[in-house]
Protein backbone atom coordinates (compact mmCIF):
# COMPACT_ATOMS: atom_id res chain seq x y z
CA UNK A 1 0.00 0.00 0.00
CA UNK A 2 1.12 3.54 -0.74
CA UNK A 3 1.21 5.92 2.19
CA UNK A 4 1.60 9.68 2.33
CA UNK A 5 2.89 11.15 5.58
CA UNK A 6 2.29 14.78 6.48
CA UNK A 7 5.24 16.16 8.41
CA UNK A 8 6.29 19.50 9.80
CA UNK A 9 9.61 21.20 10.09
CA UNK A 10 9.95 22.89 13.45
CA UNK A 11 12.68 25.18 14.74
CA UNK A 12 15.65 23.30 16.13
CA UNK A 13 14.90 23.16 19.87
CA UNK A 14 18.55 24.09 20.50
CA UNK A 15 18.52 27.05 18.09
CA UNK A 16 17.82 30.71 18.79
CA UNK A 17 14.40 32.09 17.94
CA UNK A 18 13.40 35.75 17.87
CA UNK A 19 9.89 37.15 17.91
CA UNK A 20 9.70 39.82 15.18
CA UNK A 21 7.65 43.04 15.19
CA UNK A 22 5.08 41.24 13.02
CA UNK A 23 4.87 38.58 15.77
CA UNK A 24 6.29 35.91 13.47
CA UNK A 25 9.01 33.79 14.95
CA UNK A 26 12.36 34.11 13.19
CA UNK A 27 14.44 31.01 13.50
CA UNK A 28 18.14 30.46 13.14
CA UNK A 29 19.31 27.74 10.76
CA UNK A 30 17.40 24.88 9.19
CA UNK A 31 14.33 23.31 10.70
CA UNK A 32 14.25 19.81 12.06
CA UNK A 33 11.66 17.04 11.64
CA UNK A 34 9.07 17.44 14.38
CA UNK A 35 9.85 14.54 16.74
CA UNK A 36 6.09 13.93 17.02
CA UNK A 37 6.01 13.11 13.29
CA UNK A 38 8.60 10.34 13.49
CA UNK A 39 6.01 7.92 14.91
CA UNK A 40 3.87 8.39 11.80
CA UNK A 41 6.87 8.02 9.49
CA UNK A 42 7.82 4.79 11.24
CA UNK A 43 4.26 3.43 11.02
CA UNK A 44 4.18 4.25 7.31
CA UNK A 45 7.50 2.53 6.69
CA UNK A 46 6.35 -0.63 8.45
CA UNK A 47 3.07 -0.79 6.55
CA UNK A 48 4.78 -0.09 3.22
CA UNK A 49 7.49 -2.68 3.86
CA UNK A 50 4.85 -5.31 4.61
CA UNK A 51 2.99 -4.58 1.38
CA UNK A 52 5.74 -3.53 -1.03
CA UNK A 53 4.35 -0.01 -1.15
CA UNK A 54 5.78 3.49 -1.25
CA UNK A 55 6.06 6.16 1.42
CA UNK A 56 5.87 9.80 0.35
CA UNK A 57 6.53 12.54 2.89
CA UNK A 58 4.89 15.89 2.33
CA UNK A 59 5.62 19.14 4.11
CA UNK A 60 4.88 22.83 3.80
CA UNK A 61 7.32 25.37 5.11
CA UNK A 62 10.24 27.64 4.38
CA UNK A 63 13.12 26.34 2.25
CA UNK A 64 14.88 25.04 5.35
CA UNK A 65 11.96 22.63 5.78
CA UNK A 66 13.67 20.33 3.29
CA UNK A 67 15.91 19.24 6.17
CA UNK A 68 12.87 17.74 7.90
CA UNK A 69 11.85 15.61 4.94
CA UNK A 70 15.46 14.58 4.39
CA UNK A 71 15.39 13.03 7.83
CA UNK A 72 12.28 11.04 6.84
CA UNK A 73 13.97 10.01 3.58
CA UNK A 74 17.01 8.81 5.51
CA UNK A 75 14.70 6.73 7.72
CA UNK A 76 13.50 5.02 4.53
CA UNK A 77 10.74 7.07 2.90
CA UNK A 78 10.86 6.84 -0.89
CA UNK A 79 10.30 10.41 -1.97
CA UNK A 80 9.36 13.81 -0.67
CA UNK A 81 7.34 16.86 -1.61
CA UNK A 82 8.15 20.27 -0.12
CA UNK A 83 5.68 23.09 -0.71
CA UNK A 84 7.33 26.42 -0.20
CA UNK A 85 6.18 29.87 -1.29
CA UNK A 86 6.62 33.44 -0.07
CA UNK A 87 2.85 33.76 0.10
CA UNK A 88 2.83 31.07 2.80
CA UNK A 89 4.74 33.10 5.36
CA UNK A 90 2.58 33.22 8.47
CA UNK A 91 0.13 30.67 7.01
CA UNK A 92 -2.52 29.57 9.50
CA UNK A 93 -4.08 26.15 10.06
CA UNK A 94 -6.62 26.53 7.24
CA UNK A 95 -4.02 27.63 4.69
CA UNK A 96 -1.78 24.76 5.76
CA UNK A 97 -4.60 22.26 5.36
CA UNK A 98 -5.51 23.61 1.91
CA UNK A 99 -1.91 23.32 0.74
CA UNK A 100 -1.45 19.81 2.12
CA UNK A 101 -4.77 18.66 0.65
CA UNK A 102 -3.76 20.05 -2.74
CA UNK A 103 -0.39 18.29 -2.53
CA UNK A 104 -2.11 15.02 -1.64
CA UNK A 105 -4.37 15.33 -4.69
CA UNK A 106 -1.21 15.08 -6.82
CA UNK A 107 -0.46 11.48 -6.03
CA UNK A 108 -2.44 8.32 -5.34
CA UNK A 109 -2.38 6.99 -1.81
CA UNK A 110 -4.17 4.35 0.24
CA UNK A 111 -3.56 6.02 3.57
CA UNK A 112 -2.46 9.41 4.92
CA UNK A 113 -0.64 9.47 8.24
CA UNK A 114 0.29 12.41 10.48
CA UNK A 115 1.22 13.19 14.07
CA UNK A 116 -1.59 14.36 16.34
CA UNK A 117 -0.25 17.89 16.60
CA UNK A 118 2.93 19.82 16.03
CA UNK A 119 5.40 20.27 18.83
CA UNK A 120 5.64 24.03 18.20
CA UNK A 121 2.04 24.97 17.41
CA UNK A 122 -0.20 22.38 19.10
CA UNK A 123 -3.28 23.27 17.03
CA UNK A 124 -4.02 19.62 16.36
CA UNK A 125 -6.79 20.10 13.80
CA UNK A 126 -4.95 20.25 10.46
CA UNK A 127 -5.18 16.51 9.61
CA UNK A 128 -8.97 16.54 10.07
CA UNK A 129 -9.32 19.66 7.96
CA UNK A 130 -7.27 17.92 5.28
CA UNK A 131 -9.51 14.85 5.55
CA UNK A 132 -12.64 16.96 5.11
CA UNK A 133 -11.17 18.84 2.14
CA UNK A 134 -10.44 15.47 0.51
CA UNK A 135 -13.81 13.99 1.57
CA UNK A 136 -12.08 11.19 3.48
CA UNK A 137 -12.81 9.47 6.78
CA UNK A 138 -10.36 10.05 9.59
CA UNK A 139 -9.31 8.39 12.81
CA UNK A 140 -7.30 10.38 15.29
CA UNK A 141 -5.11 9.82 18.36
CA UNK A 142 -4.15 6.29 17.36
CA UNK A 143 -1.76 4.67 19.79
CA UNK A 144 -1.83 1.52 17.64
CA UNK A 145 -2.59 1.05 13.99
CA UNK A 146 -2.94 -2.11 11.96
CA UNK A 147 -4.50 -2.83 8.59
CA UNK A 148 -6.83 -5.83 8.66
CA UNK A 149 -8.61 -6.88 5.46
CA UNK A 150 -8.25 -3.44 3.94
CA UNK A 151 -9.63 -1.67 7.01
CA UNK A 152 -7.58 0.44 9.40
CA UNK A 153 -8.03 -0.89 12.94
CA UNK A 154 -6.95 1.61 15.55
CA UNK A 155 -6.62 1.87 19.29
CA UNK A 156 -7.74 5.44 19.80
CA UNK A 157 -6.61 7.18 22.95
CA UNK A 158 -9.46 8.48 25.13
CA UNK A 159 -9.46 10.50 28.33
CA UNK A 160 -9.83 7.34 30.44
CA UNK A 161 -8.59 4.48 28.30
CA UNK A 162 -8.92 3.67 24.62
CA UNK A 163 -11.51 2.82 22.00
CA UNK A 164 -11.05 0.35 19.18
CA UNK A 165 -11.97 2.16 15.98
CA UNK A 166 -12.39 0.74 12.49
CA UNK A 167 -11.96 3.00 9.52
CA UNK A 168 -12.41 2.26 5.81
CA UNK A 169 -9.58 3.24 3.45
CA UNK A 170 -8.43 5.56 2.05
CA UNK A 171 -8.37 7.58 5.24
CA UNK A 172 -6.39 10.07 7.30
CA UNK A 173 -5.00 8.66 10.56
CA UNK A 174 -3.08 10.55 13.23
CA UNK A 175 -0.66 8.75 15.53
CA UNK A 176 0.29 9.65 19.08
CA UNK A 177 3.83 9.79 20.38
CA UNK A 178 4.85 6.30 21.41
CA UNK A 179 2.60 4.59 18.83
CA UNK A 180 5.72 3.14 17.19
CA UNK A 181 9.42 3.08 17.93
CA UNK A 182 10.96 5.30 15.26
CA UNK A 183 14.13 3.86 13.75
CA UNK A 184 17.35 5.81 13.63
CA UNK A 185 18.59 6.55 10.12
CA UNK A 186 21.54 4.36 9.22
CA UNK A 187 24.62 5.80 7.53
CA UNK A 188 23.50 4.01 4.37
CA UNK A 189 20.08 5.57 4.76
CA UNK A 190 21.53 9.05 5.19
CA UNK A 191 23.75 8.68 2.11
CA UNK A 192 20.91 7.13 0.09
CA UNK A 193 18.50 9.93 1.02
CA UNK A 194 20.50 12.38 -1.08
CA UNK A 195 19.65 10.39 -4.22
CA UNK A 196 15.94 10.17 -3.52
CA UNK A 197 13.48 12.39 -5.40
CA UNK A 198 12.64 15.60 -3.55
CA UNK A 199 10.13 17.72 -5.38
CA UNK A 200 9.78 21.41 -4.49
CA UNK A 201 6.45 22.98 -5.41
CA UNK A 202 5.06 26.49 -5.22
CA UNK A 203 1.45 27.53 -4.73
CA UNK A 204 0.77 27.85 -8.45
CA UNK A 205 2.02 24.29 -9.02
CA UNK A 206 -0.83 23.19 -6.77
CA UNK A 207 -3.40 25.35 -8.52
CA UNK A 208 -3.70 27.62 -5.49
CA UNK A 209 -3.51 31.40 -5.29
CA UNK A 210 -2.39 33.75 -2.53
CA UNK A 211 -6.07 34.41 -1.79
CA UNK A 212 -6.59 30.71 -0.97
CA UNK A 213 -3.98 30.92 1.77
CA UNK A 214 -4.62 34.42 3.12
CA UNK A 215 -4.55 34.18 6.92
CA UNK A 216 -7.87 34.46 8.77
CA UNK A 217 -6.16 35.21 12.03
CA UNK A 218 -3.61 37.78 13.06
CA UNK A 219 -1.59 38.25 16.21
CA UNK A 220 -2.44 41.70 17.55
CA UNK A 221 -0.64 41.73 20.84
CA UNK A 222 1.83 39.93 23.05
CA UNK A 223 2.21 40.69 26.72
CA UNK A 224 4.00 39.01 29.58
CA UNK A 225 1.83 36.93 31.89
CA UNK A 226 1.91 38.06 35.52
CA UNK A 227 5.00 36.56 37.09
CA UNK A 228 4.57 34.29 40.00
CA UNK A 229 6.44 35.41 43.12
CA UNK A 230 9.65 33.44 43.44
CA UNK A 231 9.39 30.53 45.85
CA UNK A 232 11.99 28.92 48.02
CA UNK A 233 14.35 26.52 46.31
CA UNK A 234 16.55 24.66 48.77
CA UNK A 235 18.85 21.64 48.71
CA UNK A 236 17.33 18.39 50.01
CA UNK A 237 18.16 17.64 53.61
CA UNK A 238 16.62 16.05 56.72
CA UNK A 239 14.00 18.78 56.94
CA UNK A 240 12.70 18.41 53.34
CA UNK A 241 9.86 16.01 54.22
CA UNK A 242 8.67 18.21 57.09
CA UNK A 243 8.77 21.34 54.93
CA UNK A 244 6.63 19.72 52.24
CA UNK A 245 4.23 18.36 54.89
CA UNK A 246 4.01 21.87 56.42
CA UNK A 247 3.03 23.26 53.03
CA UNK A 248 0.38 20.55 52.63
CA UNK A 249 -0.98 21.33 56.09
CA UNK A 250 -0.96 25.06 55.32
CA UNK A 251 -3.00 24.33 52.17
CA UNK A 252 -5.44 22.37 54.39
CA UNK A 253 -5.05 19.15 52.44
CA UNK A 254 -3.62 17.10 55.30
CA UNK B 1 -26.74 41.21 17.72
CA UNK B 2 -24.12 38.63 18.31
CA UNK B 3 -24.69 34.91 18.34
CA UNK B 4 -22.37 32.74 20.38
CA UNK B 5 -22.68 28.97 20.29
CA UNK B 6 -21.13 26.31 22.47
CA UNK B 7 -20.25 22.80 21.31
CA UNK B 8 -21.56 20.88 24.33
CA UNK B 9 -20.39 17.32 24.89
CA UNK B 10 -22.88 15.17 26.73
CA UNK B 11 -22.77 11.76 28.35
CA UNK B 12 -24.93 9.55 30.51
CA UNK B 13 -24.19 11.84 33.49
CA UNK B 14 -25.26 15.02 31.69
CA UNK B 15 -23.28 17.78 30.03
CA UNK B 16 -19.49 17.85 30.40
CA UNK B 17 -18.08 20.38 32.88
CA UNK B 18 -16.42 22.15 29.94
CA UNK B 19 -19.81 22.76 28.28
CA UNK B 20 -21.03 24.63 31.36
CA UNK B 21 -17.76 26.61 31.63
CA UNK B 22 -18.05 27.70 28.00
CA UNK B 23 -21.74 28.62 28.31
CA UNK B 24 -20.92 30.79 31.31
CA UNK B 25 -18.40 32.69 29.18
CA UNK B 26 -20.73 32.75 26.16
CA UNK B 27 -23.30 34.71 28.22
CA UNK B 28 -20.77 37.56 28.52
CA UNK B 29 -20.04 37.55 24.81
CA UNK B 30 -23.31 36.99 23.01
CA UNK B 31 -26.80 38.47 22.95
CA UNK B 32 -28.02 35.09 21.84
CA UNK B 33 -26.45 31.95 23.28
CA UNK B 34 -27.12 28.45 21.98
CA UNK B 35 -25.64 25.03 22.64
CA UNK B 36 -25.21 22.21 20.16
CA UNK B 37 -25.29 18.80 21.85
CA UNK B 38 -25.09 15.72 19.66
CA UNK B 39 -25.13 12.20 21.06
CA UNK B 40 -27.31 10.03 23.30
CA UNK B 41 -28.26 12.08 26.37
CA UNK B 42 -28.40 15.37 24.47
CA UNK B 43 -32.09 16.10 24.98
CA UNK B 44 -31.89 15.14 28.65
CA UNK B 45 -28.98 17.59 29.07
CA UNK B 46 -30.88 20.52 27.57
CA UNK B 47 -32.31 21.77 30.88
CA UNK B 48 -28.89 22.04 32.50
CA UNK B 49 -27.39 23.67 29.42
CA UNK B 50 -30.29 26.11 29.54
CA UNK B 51 -29.70 26.81 33.22
CA UNK B 52 -26.16 27.87 32.27
CA UNK B 53 -27.33 30.27 29.63
CA UNK B 54 -28.32 28.47 26.43
CA UNK B 55 -31.64 29.84 25.21
CA UNK B 56 -31.68 27.26 22.44
CA UNK B 57 -30.28 23.75 22.53
CA UNK B 58 -29.84 21.93 19.25
CA UNK B 59 -30.02 18.36 20.52
CA UNK B 60 -29.50 15.10 18.66
CA UNK B 61 -29.75 11.80 20.51
CA UNK B 62 -28.92 9.52 17.59
CA UNK B 63 -26.24 6.90 18.25
CA UNK B 64 -24.09 7.67 15.18
CA UNK B 65 -23.24 11.01 16.80
CA UNK B 66 -21.51 9.01 19.53
CA UNK B 67 -20.27 5.94 17.70
CA UNK B 68 -19.07 7.37 14.39
CA UNK B 69 -16.04 9.65 14.59
CA UNK B 70 -16.48 13.33 13.73
CA UNK B 71 -18.20 13.17 10.37
CA UNK B 72 -21.92 12.98 11.32
CA UNK B 73 -21.40 15.66 13.98
CA UNK B 74 -19.49 17.93 11.60
CA UNK B 75 -22.10 17.56 8.86
CA UNK B 76 -24.97 18.29 11.26
CA UNK B 77 -23.12 21.22 12.84
CA UNK B 78 -22.29 22.69 9.47
CA UNK B 79 -25.96 22.47 8.49
CA UNK B 80 -26.91 24.45 11.60
CA UNK B 81 -24.16 27.01 10.96
CA UNK B 82 -25.34 27.55 7.40
CA UNK B 83 -28.90 28.08 8.61
CA UNK B 84 -28.29 30.32 11.65
CA UNK B 85 -24.83 31.85 11.03
CA UNK B 86 -23.44 32.20 14.56
CA UNK B 87 -20.57 34.67 15.02
CA UNK B 88 -18.52 32.54 17.35
CA UNK B 89 -18.44 28.85 18.18
CA UNK B 90 -16.67 27.72 21.34
CA UNK B 91 -15.39 24.15 21.59
CA UNK B 92 -13.77 22.28 24.50
CA UNK B 93 -10.24 21.01 23.84
CA UNK B 94 -11.23 17.34 23.76
CA UNK B 95 -10.19 14.85 21.09
CA UNK B 96 -13.68 14.57 19.66
CA UNK B 97 -14.23 18.33 19.61
CA UNK B 98 -10.90 18.93 17.87
CA UNK B 99 -11.91 16.49 15.15
CA UNK B 100 -15.28 18.18 14.64
CA UNK B 101 -13.81 21.70 14.66
CA UNK B 102 -11.11 20.77 12.15
CA UNK B 103 -13.69 19.34 9.77
CA UNK B 104 -16.06 22.27 10.16
CA UNK B 105 -13.21 24.65 9.34
CA UNK B 106 -12.79 22.95 5.98
CA UNK B 107 -16.50 23.51 5.27
CA UNK B 108 -16.76 27.13 6.42
CA UNK B 109 -13.27 28.50 5.69
CA UNK B 110 -13.37 30.14 9.11
CA UNK B 111 -10.54 31.11 11.43
CA UNK B 112 -9.74 28.42 13.99
CA UNK B 113 -7.85 29.09 17.17
CA UNK B 114 -6.79 26.25 19.45
CA UNK B 115 -5.48 26.32 23.01
CA UNK B 116 -7.35 29.50 23.96
CA UNK B 117 -7.26 30.46 27.64
CA UNK B 118 -9.59 33.42 27.23
CA UNK B 119 -12.02 34.83 24.68
CA UNK B 120 -12.08 38.60 25.25
CA UNK B 121 -14.54 39.33 22.40
CA UNK B 122 -16.38 37.51 19.63
CA UNK B 123 -13.47 38.21 17.27
CA UNK B 124 -10.61 37.78 19.75
CA UNK B 125 -8.92 34.86 21.43
CA UNK B 126 -6.04 34.77 23.87
CA UNK B 127 -3.53 31.98 24.22
CA UNK B 128 -0.30 31.45 26.09
CA UNK B 129 3.12 30.57 24.72
CA UNK B 130 6.64 30.08 26.01
CA UNK B 131 5.70 28.01 29.04
CA UNK B 132 2.83 30.32 29.89
CA UNK B 133 5.12 33.34 30.27
CA UNK B 134 3.51 35.27 27.39
CA UNK B 135 -0.09 36.00 26.49
CA UNK B 136 -0.77 36.22 22.77
CA UNK B 137 -3.91 37.98 21.53
CA UNK B 138 -5.21 36.91 18.16
CA UNK B 139 -7.76 38.73 16.01
CA UNK B 140 -10.11 36.33 14.24
CA UNK B 141 -11.18 37.34 10.74
CA UNK B 142 -12.79 35.76 7.71
CA UNK B 143 -16.15 34.02 7.36
CA UNK B 144 -18.39 33.33 10.38
CA UNK B 145 -18.29 31.59 12.71
CA UNK B 146 -14.91 31.99 14.37
CA UNK B 147 -13.97 28.60 15.80
CA UNK B 148 -12.19 28.64 19.14
CA UNK B 149 -11.01 25.60 21.09
CA UNK B 150 -10.76 26.57 24.75
CA UNK B 151 -8.52 24.91 27.31
CA UNK B 152 -10.32 23.19 30.21
CA UNK B 153 -10.99 25.25 33.35
CA UNK B 154 -10.35 28.55 31.61
CA UNK B 155 -13.68 29.77 33.00
CA UNK B 156 -15.67 28.91 36.11
CA UNK B 157 -19.13 27.47 35.45
CA UNK B 158 -21.99 29.38 37.07
CA UNK B 159 -25.72 29.01 36.48
CA UNK B 160 -27.42 31.99 34.86
CA UNK B 161 -29.54 34.31 37.00
CA UNK B 162 -33.28 33.82 36.89
CA UNK B 163 -35.36 31.32 35.02
CA UNK B 164 -34.19 30.49 31.52
CA UNK B 165 -36.65 29.32 28.96
CA UNK B 166 -34.92 26.67 26.87
CA UNK B 167 -36.04 25.85 23.40
CA UNK B 168 -34.91 22.40 22.26
CA UNK B 169 -34.52 21.77 18.56
CA UNK B 170 -34.24 18.13 17.56
CA UNK B 171 -31.37 17.25 15.21
CA UNK B 172 -31.26 13.94 13.34
CA UNK B 173 -28.07 12.18 12.26
CA UNK B 174 -27.22 12.84 8.61
CA UNK B 175 -27.13 10.15 5.93
CA UNK B 176 -24.23 7.74 6.31
CA UNK B 177 -20.83 8.59 4.78
CA UNK B 178 -17.59 6.54 4.90
CA UNK B 179 -16.29 7.12 8.41
CA UNK B 180 -14.42 5.61 11.31
CA UNK B 181 -16.57 3.81 13.85
CA UNK B 182 -15.98 2.92 17.50
CA UNK B 183 -16.39 -0.84 17.89
CA UNK B 184 -15.02 -1.38 21.42
CA UNK B 185 -14.43 0.76 24.50
CA UNK B 186 -11.79 0.09 27.12
CA UNK B 187 -11.73 2.00 30.40
CA UNK B 188 -8.66 1.97 32.58
CA UNK B 189 -9.85 1.59 36.15
CA UNK B 190 -8.29 4.11 38.52
CA UNK B 191 -8.40 4.03 42.31
CA UNK B 192 -9.00 7.18 44.33
CA UNK B 193 -10.23 10.59 43.17
CA UNK B 194 -10.09 11.71 39.54
CA UNK B 195 -7.02 13.62 38.45
CA UNK B 196 -9.04 16.73 37.56
CA UNK B 197 -10.93 16.73 40.85
CA UNK B 198 -8.31 15.78 43.46
CA UNK B 199 -7.14 18.47 45.90
CA UNK B 200 -3.58 17.24 45.56
CA UNK B 201 -1.93 15.99 42.38
CA UNK B 202 1.38 14.15 42.61
CA UNK B 203 3.04 13.76 39.23
CA UNK B 204 6.10 11.77 38.36
CA UNK B 205 8.62 12.11 35.55
CA UNK B 206 11.90 10.68 34.34
CA UNK B 207 13.55 11.58 37.63
CA UNK B 208 11.79 8.59 39.18
CA UNK B 209 14.28 6.53 37.18
CA UNK B 210 12.17 3.38 37.02
CA UNK B 211 8.48 2.72 36.38
CA UNK B 212 8.31 0.68 39.57
CA UNK B 213 8.98 3.82 41.58
CA UNK B 214 5.54 5.19 40.69
CA UNK B 215 4.49 2.97 43.61
CA UNK B 216 5.94 5.65 45.90
CA UNK B 217 3.60 8.25 44.40
CA UNK B 218 0.64 5.90 44.90
CA UNK B 219 1.64 5.42 48.55
CA UNK B 220 1.96 9.16 49.10
CA UNK B 221 -1.40 9.79 47.44
CA UNK B 222 -3.04 7.15 49.65
CA UNK B 223 -1.47 8.70 52.76
CA UNK B 224 -2.71 12.19 51.85
CA UNK B 225 -6.20 10.97 50.96
CA UNK B 226 -7.74 13.36 48.44
CA UNK B 227 -4.83 12.98 46.03
CA UNK B 228 -4.32 11.57 42.53
CA UNK B 229 -1.24 10.50 40.61
CA UNK B 230 -0.25 12.25 37.38
CA UNK B 231 2.68 11.94 35.02
CA UNK B 232 4.77 13.80 32.49
CA UNK B 233 4.49 13.07 28.79
CA UNK B 234 8.00 11.62 28.76
CA UNK B 235 7.11 8.71 31.03
CA UNK B 236 3.72 8.14 29.39
CA UNK B 237 5.40 7.95 25.96
CA UNK B 238 7.94 5.56 27.46
CA UNK B 239 5.06 3.33 28.59
CA UNK B 240 5.71 3.66 32.34
CA UNK B 241 2.13 4.63 33.14
CA UNK B 242 -1.10 4.82 31.08
CA UNK B 243 -1.89 7.95 29.12
CA UNK B 244 -4.92 8.67 31.32
CA UNK B 245 -2.46 9.96 33.94
CA UNK B 246 -0.76 12.47 31.65
CA UNK B 247 -0.87 16.10 32.73
CA UNK B 248 -0.09 18.72 30.11
CA UNK B 249 -0.89 20.11 26.71
CA UNK B 250 -1.83 16.74 25.25
CA UNK B 251 -3.09 15.38 28.54
CA UNK B 252 -5.23 16.67 31.37
CA UNK B 253 -5.43 20.15 32.82
CA UNK B 254 -5.45 20.21 36.61
CA UNK B 255 -5.92 23.02 39.12
CA UNK B 256 -5.39 21.40 42.51
CA UNK B 257 -4.68 23.08 45.84
CA UNK B 258 -1.20 21.57 45.77
CA UNK B 259 0.73 20.13 42.84
CA UNK B 260 3.78 18.01 43.56
CA UNK B 261 6.11 17.62 40.59
CA UNK B 262 8.48 14.75 41.29
CA UNK B 263 11.41 14.31 38.93
CA UNK B 264 9.75 16.49 36.29
CA UNK B 265 11.86 19.09 34.51
CA UNK B 266 8.92 21.34 33.63
CA UNK B 267 8.78 21.38 29.84
CA UNK B 268 6.23 23.77 28.33
CA UNK B 269 4.18 20.72 27.31
CA UNK B 270 3.72 19.80 30.96
CA UNK B 271 3.51 23.25 32.51
CA UNK B 272 0.40 24.34 30.60
CA UNK B 273 -1.51 21.50 32.23
CA UNK B 274 -0.65 22.40 35.83
CA UNK B 275 0.22 26.07 36.08
CA UNK B 276 -3.21 26.82 37.49
CA UNK B 277 -2.34 24.92 40.70
CA UNK B 278 -2.62 27.08 43.82
CA UNK B 279 0.74 25.86 45.19
CA UNK B 280 3.51 23.96 43.53
CA UNK B 281 6.13 21.78 45.16
CA UNK B 282 8.96 20.48 42.97
CA UNK B 283 11.55 17.85 43.70
CA UNK B 284 14.33 17.57 41.13
CA UNK B 285 18.03 16.81 41.05
CA UNK B 286 18.75 19.56 38.51
CA UNK B 287 18.82 22.99 40.20
CA UNK B 288 18.27 24.62 36.78
CA UNK B 289 15.08 22.65 35.99
CA UNK B 290 12.44 25.11 34.72
CA UNK B 291 9.86 23.62 37.11
CA UNK B 292 11.60 25.45 39.97
CA UNK B 293 10.57 28.80 38.48
CA UNK B 294 6.94 27.84 39.20
CA UNK B 295 7.58 26.26 42.56
CA UNK B 296 6.50 27.74 45.88
CA UNK B 297 8.80 25.19 47.43
CA UNK B 298 11.59 23.55 45.47
CA UNK B 299 13.71 20.72 46.82
CA UNK B 300 16.93 20.13 44.90
CA UNK B 301 17.76 16.49 45.41
CA UNK B 302 16.95 12.89 44.67
CA UNK B 303 13.21 12.20 44.72
CA UNK B 304 13.89 8.60 45.70
CA UNK B 305 15.40 9.82 48.98
CA UNK B 306 12.85 12.55 49.70
CA UNK B 307 9.71 10.52 48.89
CA UNK B 308 10.04 7.75 51.51
CA UNK B 309 10.71 10.36 54.20
CA UNK B 310 7.71 12.40 53.02
CA UNK B 311 5.43 9.35 53.04
CA UNK B 312 6.51 8.57 56.63
CA UNK B 313 6.00 12.21 57.66
CA UNK B 314 2.50 12.41 56.15
CA UNK B 315 1.51 9.07 57.70
CA UNK B 316 2.75 10.26 61.09
CA UNK B 317 0.70 13.47 60.82
CA UNK B 318 -2.50 11.91 59.52
CA UNK B 319 -2.27 8.67 61.42
CA UNK B 320 -2.89 6.79 58.18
Amino acid sequence: MDISVLVKSIPDPGGDTVLGDDFLVRRAGDGTLDPGDEFAVEAALQLAEASDGEVIVITMGPEGAAAAVRRALSMGAHRAVVVTDDALRGADALATARVLAAALRHGPFDLVLAGVESTDGYTGTVPMTVAELLDLPSATFAKRLEIVDGVARIQRQTEDGYDVVECPLPAVVTLTAGATEPRYPTLKGIMGAKQKPLETLGLSDLGLTAADVAPTQRVVGVEPAPEKAAGQVVPADDTSAARIADLLADAKVL
Amino acid sequence: MSRVWVWAEVGPDGPSPAALELLTKARDLGDEVAAVALGPGATAAAAELGAHGASTVFAGDDEPFRDVLARPAAIALHGLIAEHVPDLLLFPSTYDARDVAGRVQAMTGSALMAGAVDVPAIDRARTQIAGGSLFVDVALEGPAPHLVLVRPKSFTAEPADGAVDVRTVEIAAPAEVPAARRVERHREAAAGPKLEEAKVVISGGRGLQDPANFRLLDELAAAIGDAAVGASRAVVDAGWIPYSHQVGQTGKTVKPEVYLAVGISGALQHVVGMKGAKRVVAINKDPDAPIFRLADLGIVGDALTVLPALIAEVRARTGS
